[in-house]
């Protein structure tokens, strides 16, 4: 007869020691190893770079020898006043822009990209030739688009001036890119343009995944549409979103080439990575550019930390 | 609680008919199950009643008002559908409520019927949990449950049971089943499974790709099958068919003559049949009985099958591929290998016309 005892002889064994789960650790150790190089070698090995060089005094002329200067590019009090990264207005104008841009167009991108995957979701004839169409803006490589746009939008030749004119919108051309009140809206714009269809395609494979029978039974029960688009749809489609939005959110937040070609360094739309660039390249300024890049990654780091702490709950549903 | 009427209705999908021409009336409070096999249309029908296909032609009929061209909402029907179709995201509770709600029901009477359906179907302890944290049974009885909450006039079901394993089935059955009779509410039900109808249903549809093949009582069914595909439909296991011949017959009964069996005495009315006709004999595997034989006229036993209460007993045919089956209490005497001969009681053989028409016992033994 054999009884289990569950007491002495099988906890005395232990769970880490066994066979199989050490070889199990060993593989996925193997399996993660080339990943861990790669991320070091292209990630983690420039972000310590940069971190580096931002406690320095190095110009792009002078890398070699720079010298250590503590936290003086970030913030120094010399003279009775305060210098550094941190007091410059121009610096906060481009994280103000950067998030201003980033909630706006991100936001915009979420609600049309559902209004796109919801039309696209209807069947209709030829459903699938709109389907690719609509990828075209996503497909477009960002400069290309970008240059386009700042054609279309152009104050003397652009085509819009000339059809908002034409329409008697507007009684003069308006200087899309150029004016301080319009070119953030602008870029948002072309943005939002280029990035619907990401959205739109992540929404409508999340729509498609959607249990039709839920949405017979609503008919049933005769609760109008709207109310199933908020109460039904909405909910089941959010954890998709919140992936949509945390991929969009990464990069509206770094965002630089559409704003670069666009308005290049007007500092009505400078953004946090417009203006690293500016004190690296232009200014050569190595250490202080490099400050800047910094924070602009710890403050990517920090929204997403936040973003991902307050969607916890909603990115959790998708996991069931 | 409503009667149904169905008026040569049609529903074409494509080009393809579907359903043909139903007839049909249910009456209030009537407890109405649609058999027949898979891809015969019932799943289409009842999704014609309650609104989720539209009629292509004919006229359907909800408490005297024809409602061809109303939506859902509007005919007071709730259903429970075959995936139960719970919202993934809501609590037991809320699956409930949220039909509710739309009634602009105040929000105490919400909350009432919604407890007073929990309590009717034992969900109390279950309020505050999400669908995929319920059993089959548990979901079957939240979708019943959000159908009910409403208080629809007619209630559809599109296989409510089919999902779950065979105790369960046995139970929900009979929770239906006591359901029906503290609502009183009309009932729609559809099943394949012929047990289930037999023991729910007031009456029974039995439809046959699109036809509605035969309408009545479980016992009427069981007893006089109109057709063929009725006769071997109703009853389980399924109804033993035998080729025969007419030797002579009149309004007052027959003489047929079957492969195996011999010549038999029967009752039906033959009137219009000619001698040497090619019939159907139908004998129930409950109405058969076996005896020792020999020679040409035997029978062999393929196969015994014993399920404890009672035992099926299979025969090698005389003609075509489907084995004969004899059921009997157990124990049984019989073997594999054994010969034995077909003794029908004449009494409950039926006989079928060449087109697989049921024919009627002669007037003075059916009154009888
Ligand atoms: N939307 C549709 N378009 C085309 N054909 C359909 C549609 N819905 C059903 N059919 C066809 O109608 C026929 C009947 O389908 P239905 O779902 O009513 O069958 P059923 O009797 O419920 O079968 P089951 O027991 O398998 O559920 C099938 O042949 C099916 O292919
Ligand atoms: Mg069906």
């Amino acid at each position: 007869m054999t009884t289990t005892t569950p007491s002495a002889p099988t906890r005395a064994r232990p769970y880490r020691g066994t066979k199989v789960r050490r070889q199990r650790v060993r593989a996925a150790w193997t399996f993660l190893a080339p990943m861990l190089v790669a991320l070091a070698l292209v990630a983690g090995w420039p972000l310590l770079r940069t971190f580096y060089f931002s406690l320095t005094d190095g110009t792009l002329s002078t890398l070699g020898d720079a010298s250590f200067i503590g936290l003086e590019n970030y913030l120094v009090y010399d003279d009775g006043a305060w210098y550094g990264l941190l007091t410059d207005p121009m610096w906060w104008r481009s994280v103000w822009n950067t998030l201003f841009f980033a909630v706006v167009s991100v936001s915009l991108e979420v609600v049309f990209g559902v209004i796109v995957a919801l039309i696209l979701n209807v069947e209709f004839r030829g459903r699938m030739l709109v389907r690719a169409a609509v990828l075209i803006p996503w497909a477009i490589p960002t400069i290309v688009s970008a240059k386009m746009w700042a054609w279309m939008l152009n104050d003397q030749f652009g085509i819009i001036n000339h059809l908002l004119m034409t329409l008697g919108i507007i009684d003069a051309p308006i200087a899309w890119t150029a004016s301080a009140t319009y070119s953030m809206w602008a870029v948002i714009l072309v943005d939002v343009w280029k990035t619907i269809p990401f959205v739109a395609l992540l929404a409508l494979a999340a729509l498609q995944m959607l249990p039709k029978d839920c949405y017979e039974a609503a008919e049933v029960d005769g609760i109008h549409p709207v109310r199933v688009f908020f109460k039904v749809t909405l909910p089941l489609i959010t954890p998709a979103l919140m992936v949509a939005v945390i991929f969009r959110l990464l990069d509206a937040l770094r965002v630089f080439d559409v704003i670069y070609v666009l308005t290049s360094n007007a500092s009505s739309t400078m953004t946090m990575s417009i203006y690293a660039r500016q004190q690296l390249v232009e200014f050569q300024d190595v250490g202080y550019g490099s400050a800047a890049s910094t924070l602009l990654f710890l403050i990517i780091a920090l929204a997403t930390v936040a973003y991902l702490y307050l969607g916890r709950n909603r990115l959790q549903l998708g996991g069931d | 609680m409503a009667s149904v009427t169905l008026d040569k209705v049609n529903k074409v999908f494509g080009h393809t008919p579907i359903i043909k021409d139903v007839d049909l009336d249910i009456g209030d409070g009537e407890f109405v199950v649609f058999v027949g096999p898979s891809g015969c249309g019932k799943s289409t029908l009842l999704r014609l009643i309650a609104g989720l296909e539209s009629i292509s032609d004919g006229e359907l009929s909800i408490a005297g008002q024809v409602v061809n061209d109303l939506p859902p909402r509007e005919r007071g029907v709730g259903m429970v559908f075959q995936s139960y179709a719970l919202y993934p995201h809501m609590t037991v509770y809320e699956n409930m409520a949220f039909g509710l709600k739309l009634a602009k029901t105040a929000k105490e009477t919400i909350h009432e019927r919604v407890m007073a359906t929990a309590r009717i179907l034992q969900l109390e302890e279950l309020l505050e949990r999400k669908p995929k944290a319920l059993s089959g049974g548990q979901r079957q009885r939240v979708a019943m449950g959000r159908a009910m909450a409403r208080e629809p006039r007619i209630l559809l079901f599109d296989e409510p049971l089919s999902n779950l394993d065979a105790s369960l089935r046995v139970q929900m059955r009979n929770e239906i089943a006591r359901l029906h009779q503290r609502l009183g509410s009309t009932m729609i039900y559809v099943t394949h499974d012929q047990v289930e109808a037999m023991t729910l249903a007031d009456k029974i549809v039995v439809l046959n790709a699109g036809r509605v093949e035969q309408v009545g009582t479980p016992h009427e069914l069981y007893q006089r099958p109109a057709t063929r595909f009725v006769a071997g439909f109703i009853g389980s296991p399924t109804m033993n068919f035998l080729p025969a011949t007419l030797v002579t017959g009149n309004d007052a009964g027959c003489r047929v003559r079957a492969a195996g069996i011999g010549e038999l005495a029967l009752p039906q009315d033959t009137a219009q049949q000619v001698a040497g006709e090619a019939l159907t004999l139908g004998v129930r595997p409950e109405h058969l009985r076996l005896a020792e034989a020999a020679g040409d006229n035997a029978f062999e036993i393929v196969n015994v099958e014993y399920l404890g209460n009672e035992v099926y007993v299979y025969l090698e045919p005389k003609a075509g591929e489907t084995l004969l089956i004899h059921r009997s209490e157990a124990p049984s005497p019989w073997r594999v290998g054994q010969k034995v001969a077909l003794v029908p009681d004449p009494e409950q053989v039926h006989l079928f016309d060449a087109g697989d028409r049921a024919l009627g016992v002669a007037t003075a033994r059916a009154v009888a």
